[in-house]
């Protein structure tokens, strides 16, 4: 089974962001990269589902030249090869044109005889947090898509066969999906647990073939107009003391909730 | 927890493993109402120590490194957050090998168990490491591991127990209020807090906090990549922290450590990845913490494959995982030592930053002590912060210098080895010409000064072997045997050295008189006219110059001192002027010195003036001004290189012409341009006189470095009743020079000491003074004159006999070496003849 | 005209999220109304005498009498009931295509920012041709308000075209009762394609029992993380979380570290958990784990700094080391019960 992970290079942030000078977006000084935790199950998830079927994967990024290191990431656990669509503007494609421009290396591809049984991405970008990439991509390639879904399997086992077993969360309990391939499948962390590489891993990633293209203008869009900064939450915290001392407070207020046995 | 109290004795900034362990040993010497803050969270605020890799290899050539890190690990022992687990620097190379025999050397001289291995001894202690890589290994069992903030934890909770300390975390130091030169406020984010001393340790932050001050502490943050790697089954089999050996990897300048069943790989090697203090994130921003900074691949991919090299087994298992790697921020110095003490430029700003996990605990006492008595136990000099020159406090110098320093923490650095960035800042008036003769120019204080001159190589030809021509590759770096002809020239005729990078100030007014006298050991009330050299002494009787002082008026005296030290020497004077009557006035730029010394000294300097320059008219220690030309020289008849001949001083902008004038006239007499070799090491050598920071250091006293004058003079002065007290005790240790008797090694080469090296007994066995220190070299150096290599080194008064014979090791080779002076008693001319013509 | 989709449970009743989100809606009908091109003027399918700015709703599947008293107390006018026998189980195209079919030409189309609601909305924006906004916290004349990186900052967009589609991020506003009305039900003929079955649930299985459920369904959850300081750290929690009878809940990082399973990991990589008490011990609080106990009725906190966002975050705080403050806790409580 082939698989393509599109993925996202999204700055590391802690807690609390400043904006940049323009307030179109944050101040990425002092910060690292990587790709969402949602992508990195995504990826995890990929590289399994290739072990078992024999089949590869391929990571993709629209991104800047420095996305490069996101997809070596990719490959240092695993990932066979590269798809870096090079813009310097990220923030000006909106998700209808990441979609598209996802579409028309997935078709390319397909023409040149390299066919994607199933392409995989986060639920959403950590960053931009649209939920819509997946969904919009499965339109234009005309495949089914699923969204939130946490494990998948090949419907046969270890064969590369047409149909995937998919769990993701719902209201009521887990959700299960039988879907035919090709298809789109949006991953929602907390399924598997994302490996970490090893040092050969690493150093093979370094020699990890990585396809660039430019990327085109982006079409549609992006409707964001500047960022704001959340206001200062105040704490109602109430400090029942400090060390030992304060135990019977708290011992207090568990009674209260009615929480001991 | 609101707010800070509103006053404090003193505020300590900073609660990483140096603050802490400020606070606990000034609680000990009986300091209250400390105060100190951190805006940062306990018990990691997030700065160097929190991320540290806590691991301690105390074999350093410093002595005064080596004593912290001592100190440090004693009291990280008495804390018991020590963990034992030995520790190999191995090598990959021949030329690492002869640098860990030196390391060996040190180990001798400081008296730390340490051996030279094989690669298959490394691999029985450390089976994953492939000996085949290696070619060999120095072992030292007692290195290990600490657990810093823990340390830092209790040494803070020691002080609050005694009631000394109120701590504040989650505190910025917002602004210092400075009057008058002096510390009065400090205003944080919790309120304001009265004070007059404030100390500094907040390591890659320190500039910052200093700058609110209107203060520079001179470091620059720096980068230092680390990776933790896991699970190793091979680790995970042992139970605990540490269990094998910690291994530096000295060659690819990378280290291999335990965590558990965790590895650590750090590494020195990358580029000088430097950051501004201002731009550290801050904790709310920062993924892990602000000092834990994003890590940057392609800096370390060269040294995962060395490690890989290195341990093959461990670290190509795929199961082992990359889980954490960050470029780790540290601090560094434009020069190497950390920056300890009060601000020169304000008045109770104290800085203890710069300092390596390994030296917190010894470092915090010793500023302690400074603070308290202003006698710390370990003599820690070389990092005082008064030693800066402004150049060196600027950002440009110290980030140029860190660049070209961060790749040196593990490499090889030889003890002449010069600076190669941000030459030239400092000029004397001569150096054109200077440059046209060939000097080699050698970097002191930001001044370029000639070391020698290759113009000078006819020489060599003259004086064939008497210039002791070294062949060893290592003996000879950064020297030449020109340094001995010049020597040998100057003594038969006469040399003409550049000494504008002298630094000079004057004590002058009404209480000038009270002022020197109270500051320096010798005698200062002499006549208008006298050059006084003398020791200047701590409370304690300790060295802390050695300097000349000349009374040009009543009311005005010059102190004349090296570049090196002074600095700190004008904050000494500056800081013990009575509280009216007499200032400082530093010179240093408006006057520059030029040396003229040698036989025919007197017939160059007689054919430019009237002025009666023969011996009964221009007696020995005097100076007065002449005319030389259309020049008014000051000229002083005193000779460190211990020949007939006077320091001249001219205006900076006439040095030229001065200059110019002396070697014309010069040349008739053989006269010939010499350089600091001569200067620094060779005259003063074969002459037995002692140089700051090599013999003479806070530790020694004056008898025991043979310079006890026949009296004490009756006034008071700092040091006096030590040195009394001295005077009447048997010193402990007995300051000797002594001569290389055969230099020939195994192999048949003749090899030349540079210092540092330990002194044996005959039978190899190391010899321990009454200090419990053991011998080793201070100075190294050659005698031209006499044809021997000298070194100075302190023995056991037992060994301090006339004709003792003993060894030196160098390079693991052990060499006979005979005690020939046992006090100042000089080998050349002993009764200075030369100098007294 | 602001149509709402609505969520309901397994009993019938509305999801607090949907409640939200109708309110939502009706608090702000006439700004995003007034957002729309030449401010909603163009044609929309109100219902005459329906209060002018009342949302209207949308359920598919089974409508309980319960869900409709709730929706008018929520001052909803019109709900507009979806049932097929292809739509029983869950199809996101399928149930995207039914409420594009009975959605306006303009307006407002909004769900809550639940796994479900931005799936179905992605899809109708799509087939409705239309931008969709996700995570909107709040509306002015200037335009939409939504959370972006992690909810740390917020973007101000605006969706230019005639039909706004969005999400309302959770808790974005608290459900607010109003004068109550009688919706009027309306039912549809629907048709379904085969191809929007295409990716229908197969099954829907209750809370599986697994590794986690333990921790899910936990009314008191005890949460350690670094700074238990290692693997052997954990002593003092346990002992609280036994006479609490709940359940252990760790930080990443702690999982990371490798000193517990991922199954007792709590946040957006592990469980999100709703217990009635959750005590935080040694947890700075990144976004990633306070995402994982947002929905803990009582959040006490114990850390060494005041400042930690946990703390200050938090309903009770002991400042302290967590070793000898639970240590304490387990004694008074074992004091107290004699």
């Amino acid at each position: 089974m082939n698989i393509l992970v599109c993925i996202k290079r999204i700055p590391d942030i802690a807690g609390q962001v400043t904006l940049d000078g323009a307030e179109t977006g944050i101040d990425e000084s002092g910060l690292g990269h990587t790709m969402s935790s949602h992508e990195e199950c995504a990826v995890e998830l990929a590289i399994q589902t290739a072990a078992a079927t024999g089949g590869k994967v391929t990571v993709l990024t629209l991104g800047p030249a420095e996305a490069v290191e996101q997809l070596r990431a990719a490959a240092a656990v695993g990932a066979n090869d590269g798809i870096l669509i090079e813009t310097a503007d990220p923030d000006a494609f909106g998700p209808e044109d990441i979609a598209q421009v996802i579409a028309d290396v997935v078709r390319d591809r397909a023409e040149q005889g390299q066919e994607f049984d199933l392409v995989l991405l986060g639920n959403d970008a950590a960053d931009t947090g649209d939920f819509q990439v997946p969904i919009r991509l499965a339109y234009e390639l005309e495949y089914p898509v699923l969204t939130s879904i946490q494990t998948l399997s090949p419907t046969d086992g270890s064969a590369a066969s047409g149909g995937i077993e998919a769990r993701g969360i719902g209201p009521a309990g887990a959700e299960l999906f039988s879907v035919d391939l090709p298809a789109v499948i949006a991953v929602q962390e907390g399924g598997v647990d994302p490996r970490y590489p090893s040092i050969t891993g690493r150093m093979k990633a370094k020699k990890a073939p990585i396809a660039e293209y430019d990327a085109p203008d982006p079409g549609a869009g992006n409707p964001r107009m500047r960022l704001e900064l959340p206001p200062e939450k105040t704490s109602a915290v109430t400090i029942l003391g400090e060390g030992p001392d304060a135990a019977p407070a708290l011992v207090d207020v568990l009674e209260e909730i009615g929480v001991l046995r | 927890m609101a707010s800070v109290p509103a006053q404090a004795s003193v505020v300590v900034v900073g609660a990483g493993i140096v603050g802490n362990s400020l606070v606990h040993h000034l609680a000990e010497l009986g300091w209250t109402d400390i105060v100190q803050v951190d805006k940062g969270p306990l018990p990691n605020p997030g700065g160097s120590t929190g991320h540290a890799s806590n691991f301690i290899f105390p074999v350093d050539h410093s002595r005064e490194i080596t004593d912290l890190t001592l100190d440090s690990m004693r009291q990280y022992k008495e804390l018991g957050v020590f963990t034992e687990s030995g520790g190999f620097e191995v090598a990959r190379t021949e030329e690492r090998m002869q640098e860990l025999r030196r390391r060996m050397a040190s180990a001798r001289a400081w008296g730390i168990e340490s051996e030279l291995v094989s690669p298959a001894e490394v691999a029985q202690k450390v089976p994953f490491l492939d000996p085949d890589v290696i070619v060999g290994a120095f072992w030292t069992p007692t290195v290990g591991v600490v657990d810093s903030v823990r340390a830092g934890t209790m040494m803070r909770e020691s002080a609050q127990a005694k009631g000394a300390l109120t701590v504040s975390p989650n505190t910025e130091v917002t602004d210092i209020e400075v009057e008058d030169g002096q510390i009065v406020r400090v205003h944080t984010s919790k309120g304001a807090i009265e004070t007059n001393r404030v100390l500094v340790a907040c390591g890659v932050w320190s500039p910052r906090i200093a700058a609110m001050a209107g203060a520079a502490i001179p470091l620059t943050p720096a980068v230092h990549q680390m990776i933790s790697v896991g699970p190793v089954p091979q680790l995970a089999e042992t139970s605990g922290e540490i269990t094998f050996p910690i291994v530096r990897d000295m060659d690819t300048f990378c280290y291999e450590r335990q965590h558990g069943s965790d590895m650590e790989i750090g590494s020195y090697a990358h580029r000088a990845i430097l950051h501004e203090p201002d731009e550290i994130p801050s904790i709310e921003a920062a993924k892990l913490s602000p000092t834990e900074m994003p890590f940057t691949d392609e800096d370390f991919d060269p040294q995962l494959e060395q490690a890989l090299e290195l341990m093959p087994e461990v670290l190509s298992n795929p199961e082992v995982e990359i889980r954490y790697a960050i470029n780790g921020l540290l601090s560094l110095t434009p020069d190497g030592p950390a920056i300890l003490g009060e601000s020169p430029q304000v008045k109770g700003l104290w800085s203890a930053a710069a300092v390596w996990v390994k030296e917190g605990p010894g470092v915090g006492r010793a500023v302690a002590e400074w603070m308290t008595t202003g006698l710390p136990e370990i003599d820690v000099q070389a990092a005082d912060i008064a030693r800066f020159h402004s150049h060196q406090r600027t950002r440009a110098h110290v980030r140029a210098r860190t660049s070209e320093a961060f790749n040196k923490t593990y490499g090889i650095v030889h003890p002449g080895e010069q600076w190669a960035s941000d030459r030239n800042i400092r000029r004397s008036p001569m150096w054109q010409r200077e440059k046209d003769l060939g000097a080699v120019f050698f970097e002191a204080g930001g001044w370029e000064r000639p070391q020698w001159f290759e113009s000078n190589a006819p020489l060599l030809d003259e004086f064939g072997d008497a210039v002791m021509e070294r062949t060893a590759e290592w003996d000879a770096r950064w020297w030449s045997p020109i340094i001995n002809a010049e020597h040998l020239a100057m003594r038969e005729r006469a040399g003409l050295v550049d000494l504008s990078s002298f630094v000079i100030f004057d004590v002058f007014g009404p209480a000038a008189l009270d002022a020197v006298q109270h500051i320096a050991l010798a005698q200062m009330d002499v006549s208008v006219g006298r050059v006084v050299y003398t020791p200047i002494l701590d409370e304690g009787g300790g060295f802390r110059s050695d300097l000349t002082i000349m009374r040009l008026a009543h009311d005005r005296f010059r102190v004349v001192t090296g570049a090196a030290h002074g600095m700190v020497d004008v904050k000494w004077f500056s800081d013990r002027l009575p509280e009216t009557g007499a200032q400082i006035a530093d010179l240093t730029s408006s006057w520059t010195t030029i040396g003229l010394w040698g036989p025919r000294s007197r017939d160059i300097l007689g054919a430019l003036t009237t002025a009666d320059v023969s011996h009964e008219g221009f007696r020995f220690g005097t100076a007065r001004t002449i005319e030389v030309g259309s020049l008014e020289v000051l000229a002083s008849r005193i000779s460190y290189v211990g020949d007939l001949g006077w320091e001249l001083y001219v205006p900076m902008e006439s040095g030229l012409k001065l200059w110019d004038a002396l070697m014309e006239v010069g040349g008739q007499h053989g006269l010939v341009p010499v350089g600091l070799g001569v200067y620094s090491t060779t005259g003063r050598i074969e002459k037995g006189y002692r140089a700051f920071g090599a013999e003479l250091d806070s530790e020694r006293t004056v008898v025991e470095v043979g310079m006890s004058r026949p009296k004490v003079k009756s006034q008071d002065f700092i040091g006096r009743a030590a040195h009394l007290r001295h005077r009447e005790e048997d010193p402990q240790t007995v300051l000797c020079s002594l001569t290389v008797d055969d230099h020939t090694s195994s192999s048949g080469e003749k090899r030349y000491m540079l210092g540092g090296e330990p002194i044996v007994s005959a039978d190899g066995q190391p010899l321990v003074d009454g200090h419990g220190r053991r011998a080793y070299v201070t100075s190294a150096g050659s005698a031209p004159s006499l044809g021997k290599h000298v070194l100075v080194a302190f023995l056991p008064p037992a060994e301090a006999v006339l004709g003792n014979r003993l060894q030196v090791v160098y390079m693991e080779e052990f060499y006979p070496v005979t005690v020939a002076a046992v006090d100042s008693t000089p080998l050349f001319d002993p009764d200075n003849e030369c100098i007294r013509r | 005209m602001t149509l709402v989709f609505v969520e309901t449970d397994e009993t019938g009743a509305v999801q607090l999220t949907s409640a939200e989100a109708v309110t939502f809606a009706r608090i702000h009908a006439a700004t995003l109304t007034s957002l729309l091109p030449d401010g909603g003027a163009a044609t929309s399918r109100e219902v005459s005498g329906t209060p002018s700015g009342s949302p209207e709703g949308v359920v598919v599947g089974p409508l309980s009498d319960a869900a409709v008293d709730e929706l008018g107390r929520l001052g909803v006018s019109v709900i507009h009931h979806l049932q097929h026998p292809d739509l029983e189980e869950y199809s996101a195209a399928a149930w995207a295509q039914a409420i594009v079919d009975i959605a306006p030409e303009s307006g407002t189309l909004l769900a809550s920012g639940t796994p479900r609601g931005m799936e179905l909305m992605a899809h109708v924006a799509v087939r409705t041709g239309e931008r969709m906004a996700a995570n909107v916290i709040a509306v002015d004349e200037e335009g939409l308000l939504r959370q972006v990186y992690g909810g740390t900052a917020f973007e101000r967009l605006r969706l230019d075209g005639d039909l706004q589609v969005l999400t309302v991020a959770g808790h974005a506003c608290s459900p607010e009762e109003t004068a109550p009305t009688t919706p009027q039900i309306y039912d549809y003929e629907l048709e379904v394609t085969e191809e929007d079955l295409r990716t229908r649930a197969t099954r829907t299985e209750a809370e599986a029992a697994d590794d986690t459920s333990g921790l899910t369904q936990a009314r008191a959850v005890v949460g350690a993380g670094r700074g238990v300081g290692s693997e052997n750290g954990f002593v003092e929690v346990l002992e609280l979380v036994d006479h609490l009878d709940g359940a252990l809940g760790v930080s990443r990082v702690v999982t990371g570290l490798g000193w517990r399973p991922h199954a007792e990991q709590v946040g957006q990589t592990g469980s999100r958990i709703s217990p009635d008490v959750y005590i935080a011990c040694g947890i700075s609080g990144a976004i990633q784990h306070m995402a994982g106990i947002e929905g803990a009725k009582t959040l006490i906190a114990i850390n060494t700094d005041e400042e930690a966002t946990m703390v200050q975050r938090a309903d009770y705080a002991i400042i302290g080391d967590l070793h000898e403050v639970v240590g304490a806790v387990n004694e008074e409580i074992r004091n107290r019960r004699g």
